[in-house]
């Protein structure tokens, strides 16, 4: 059983790193907590699967260390780490039977042959692997494959976090699910830690508890599926979450009638006084708005609060639709539901305050307290 | 694959069939000619049906001849296969260093035989070579030019110096296609060193097992030229090989017939051999599958 | 572990470049001092060996005839083997199987089977004692390779490139040449080594069909054993100096050679 604390960690892959550039990891401080079921979500190359190397120690970090259970395991190697490890492609032993596949890591250890048998056969049926338990590995399915890696992992009793390295990229779609929801019976089944790496983020949410998302070497928000959808801590983040990515509008200061507006092309954000105050009280010049296209009102009539913009594309997705409107210069995405109707032409866009989200330099500003939206 | 049928694709086959057709079928129906006939000159050649297979196989020379084969093969395999594996797995994977031991490995691949045969010639020798002086020098009696025992030990050194470097050049290029994944998960499940060989790299060279033993057979059974230059096939017979007693006999003293028979014979033997040694892999392999699933 | 491993490739490439130095370190002495007694290198250092090879033309045209129906050999390889190998990797046609097995049993057979054959065969059609004869015979040995090589390469390649080339407009000719070819690359540079390996070091073919004008230089070396005993140093130089088209060749295709093992069949 493990928690697994990342202090101070940070990793190069050049031995003599000069600029931020060279470092394939950022220094971070996290922690995976004993039993959770975790997403390591990010970009192609965005630094998750050397992470998850570092923590099977298969990389050594270049700074900072990993602590199991607060004990330092830097200079352990990856066999006494106890964790198990899914990659992306299946590894199996063709030579031996999904039996031996099973066993093989028992057998390594010198467990007595009555407790591996039984070990085997109780994990085989878990993973609904009994009925080809005396099949050669090398012949099968590549989710069966899959699932006999996964397999060599939780027969072993020591193992207290299995890490998941894409494991279903090379799976059939329609299997997926199927996969996803063993994961999770699985993991409530074994109490075990797990952290999947993707770059999907319906995997992500449907397996995890709390999703990481990695960018560019740095973990830029850790929360629930929930948080990361309505807060997002990042532009990256609101950009990356969603189907399709958060609206983002750059705004600058307009000194008009009634006060400060924070406008785009021209066109007055209906923001709170906070919102403004917030904006207003920032020196910097890299100041965004945004919003989720699923929280935007469209209306084929105007409202009190609502902009005039003009539709250019309509897409049905069948349960629901995407909009692109044209406000100002801007292009924004709308999801609407599949019973509402989407306006022609010309069409008035409401934006609720409280959906619209403040970012400085990329990063939230908690329009609550004021403060950076760290946690 | 799916393939396309396509009679057409003989055309791109045709060079390639006659080109081999000119070379092989032409020949070879010459040397079944020969073997079932009796030519005193171009104009008396009469027919002999079976009469020279029968005569060849009862002859001693080439009994002994065969069986010398049989054994060096054997032989062969049994040193240049493990060995090969075992310099394929020193090999270095990465840099400079992987560059150099590649092209160290194959540079006995790429002298001509003969220069081989001379290769070992001089260096073996008593007088003037660093091996022969260095086994003398530590009291060991040798001298392969005239006992057969020390002939055979640097026959078959040198075929392990000029041979082992192939099977150890299609190990590597199977190591290297095996993924890293492979190597991590095994860490992971704590397997021993032997246990990785023994499981992943092993089974994974399977396949270019197959060809480099299959290879070194037939290389090996059709050896000529290294121990022709190295021993000349002596002292007396001990290193007379089949290639060696068939040219002798076919060039040397003109038994058209007999020699005609043999090589039909010989190459007979060479392709049974490689079939079967083919389809007992294939089939064992075969067969593990099925009486698993039964199981 | 590592060290172990390090210890055992340095000793088995002293194995295999110890015999070899021994022959350069000859080569370099005269002849007194090869019989005079052992040193392990030369004592007085000498080009003579060499002098006596590059100055006399019955030497260096062996070179010249070498590598000229090696070149041949290659090149008349590659040419009728690509053609054949994509209509294997391809299609389906009548007899496929039983053409590319054939082909393969040809690499089986003995050279010394065909020798009286070959030497009649060329001898009627007037191409005895010519490099083209040469090249021909050699090619019975390496074409089957090749086709076997170059088929399990280029089925690693998909179809659909092929069929995609074919919709953007190009012919076969221009799609095979420019498009195809550059993808089996690594395949090319195994065929080459192994066509040159083979014809290179083959001799009982070679010295068979030759008599003067394209007498190889392997078969040459045996006139360093006259009446007064063997020219050691003469012999070794001419070996060193076989053994230096090998290294260029390995030196060039290297890289490709580990791919393509790997990647293709052999």
């Amino acid at each position: 059983m493990a928690e697994i604390h990342l202090k101070g960690l940070a990793h190069s892959y050049s031995d003599n790193p000069q600029s931020s550039a060279d470092y394939a990891i950022h220094e971070m401080e996290h922690v995976w907590h004993q039993g959770g079921a975790y997403a390591l979500l990010g970009p192609s190359g965005c630094g998750k699967s050397t992470l998850l190397n570092i923590i099977s120690g298969l990389i050594k970090p270049s700074h900072g260390s990993v602590l199991f259970d607060g004990v330092e395991v830097n200079e352990i190697a990856t066999q006494d780490r106890n964790i198990a490890q899914v990659f992306q492609f299946p590894v199996i032993y063709d030579s031996m039977t999904v039996y031996d596949n099973l066993a093989f890591p028992l057998r390594n250890m010198k467990v007595d042959k009555d407790k591996i048998d039984s070990k085997v056969k109780e994990v085989a049926h878990t993973l609904d692997l009994t009925d080809i338990l005396h099949r050669r590995a090398s012949n099968l399915s590549a989710d069966a494959k899959q699932k006999i890696s996964m397999g060599r992992g939780l027969v072993r009793d020591d193992v207290s976090a299995i890490l998941f390295d894409e494991p279903l990229t090379v799976i059939d779609p329609n299997l997926k699910w199927k996969l996803r929801r063993q994961l999770k019976q699985i993991h409530e089944r074994y109490n075990i830690t797990m952290v999947y790496v993707t770059h999907d983020q319906l995997e992500a949410s449907t397996f995890a508890d709390k999703i990481a998302l990695m960018y560019q070497g740095k973990i830029v928000q850790f929360g629930t599926p929930r948080e990361l959808f309505e807060n997002p801590n990042h532009t990256f983040v609101g950009y990356f979450i969603g189907s399709p990515g958060m609206n983002f509008l750059s705004v600058e200061k307009l000194a008009s009638g009634n006060g400060t507006e924070f406008c785009f092309d021209g066109i007055a954000l209906p923001l709170d006084s906070n919102q403004k105050k917030i904006l207003n009280d920032s020196s910097s010049s890299n100041l965004k708005v945004g919003i989720r296209p699923e929280f935007i009102q469209l209306s084929a009539v105007q409202h009190p609060e609502s902009l005039p913009c003009e539709v250019i594309h309509t897409e049905d997705l069948g349960t629901y639709k995407i909009v692109t409107v044209l406000l100002g210069q801007q292009k924004l995405k709308i999801r609407l539901g599949e019973e509402q109707q989407a306006p022609q032409k010309t069409a008035f866009a409401t934006f609720p305050s409280q959906w619209l989200k403040i970012y400085i330099d990329e990063y939230l500003v908690d329009t609550n307290s004021g403060d950076a939206g760290d946690e | 694959m799916n393939k396309v049928q396509n009679n057409k694709a003989w055309l791109l086959v045709l060079p390639v069939f006659l080109l081999v057709a000119f070379s092989a079928i032409i020949p070879l129906m010459t040397v079944v000619n020969y073997s079932v006939q009796d030519i005193f000159d171009q104009n008396n050649a009469y027919f002999v049906g079976l009469e020279w297979y029968q005569e060849v196989m009862s002859v001693p020379r080439l009994q002994d001849s065969l069986a010398r084969q049989f054994f060096y093969s054997g032989t062969v395999l049994l040193i240049e296969v493990p060995l090969g594996i075992c310099v394929a797995l020193m090999m270095p994977t990465r840099g400079w260093t992987a560059s150099l031991s590649l092209i160290v490995l194959a540079l006995p691949l790429l002298i001509p035989w003969n220069v081989v045969g001379t290769i070992w010639q001089i260096f073996a020798r008593s007088d003037i070579g660093l091996l022969g002086y260095v086994i003398n020098g530590i009291g060991i009696d040798y001298n392969y030019t005239n006992n057969s025992v020390d002939a055979w030990f640097t026959v078959l050194l040198m075929d392990v110096w000029h041979w082992t470097s192939l099977i150890a050049l299609l190990c590597y290029s199977g190591l290297r296609a095996i993924p890293d994944a492979y190597y991590q998960a095994a860490r992971i499940d704590r397997a021993s060193s032997w246990a990785i060989f023994r499981y992943i790299q092993l089974p994974k060279l399977q396949g270019v097992l197959i060809i480099g033993v299959l290879l070194r057979f037939m290389d090996s059974f059709m050896i000529y030229t290294e121990p022709f230059v190295l021993t000349g096939g002596g002292p007396g017979n001990s290193t007379t090989f089949l290639s060696q007693t068939l040219t002798k006999m076919a060039i040397g003293q003109f038994d058209i017939g007999p020699a005609a028979a043999f090589s039909i014979i010989y190459f007979l033997i060479v392709l049974l051999v490689s079939w079967l040694f083919f389809t007992t892999i294939t089939h064992l392999d075969k067969d593990k599958v099925k009486e698993q699933s039964h199981d | 572990m590592t060290r172990n491993k390090r210890i055992g490739i340095i000793s088995y490439s002293a194995f295999v470049l110890l015999p070899i130095y021994w022959l350069i370190n000859m080569s370099f002495k005269s002849n007194e001092e090869i019989t005079g007694g052992l040193s392990l290198w030369p004592q007085q250092f000498t080009f003579a060996n060499y002098q006596v090879i590059f100055t006399d033309p019955s030497w260096y045209n062996g070179y010249f005839n070498s590598i000229y129906y090696v070149v041949l050999n290659s090149v008349i390889t590659l040419v009728v083997a690509l053609p054949a190998a994509y209509a294997f990797s391809r299609y389906k046609f009548v007899g496929d199987k039983h053409l590319f097995f054939w082909l393969l049993t040809n690499r089986m057979a003995p050279p010394a089977v065909f020798l009286l054959p070959f030497f009649q065969l060329y001898s009627s059609v007037g191409l005895f004692d010519t490099h083209i004869a040469v090249a021909l015979a050699h090619c019975l040995f390496s074409v089957p390779l090749a086709v076997w090589i170059l088929e399990g390469f280029m089925s690693a390649v998909p179809r659909e490139i092929d069929e995609t080339a074919y919709i953007d407009g190009y012919s076969f000719g221009h799609f095979f040449i420019r498009l195809f070819l550059p993808l089996i690359s690594s395949g090319i540079g195994v065929t080459i080594f192994f066509s040159f390996m083979f014809s290179w070091v083959e001799l009982l073919l070679a010295r068979t069909l030759t008599s003067v004008n394209a007498k190889p230089i392997a078969a040459i070396m045996t006139r360093t054993i006259g009446a007064s005993g063997v020219d050691w140093g003469v012999l070794a130089a001419a070996g060193v100096l076989t053994i230096i088209p090998g290294v260029l060749v390995i030196y060039f295709v290297r890289n490709h050679v580990a791919k393509g093992f790997a990647l293709g069949r052999v």
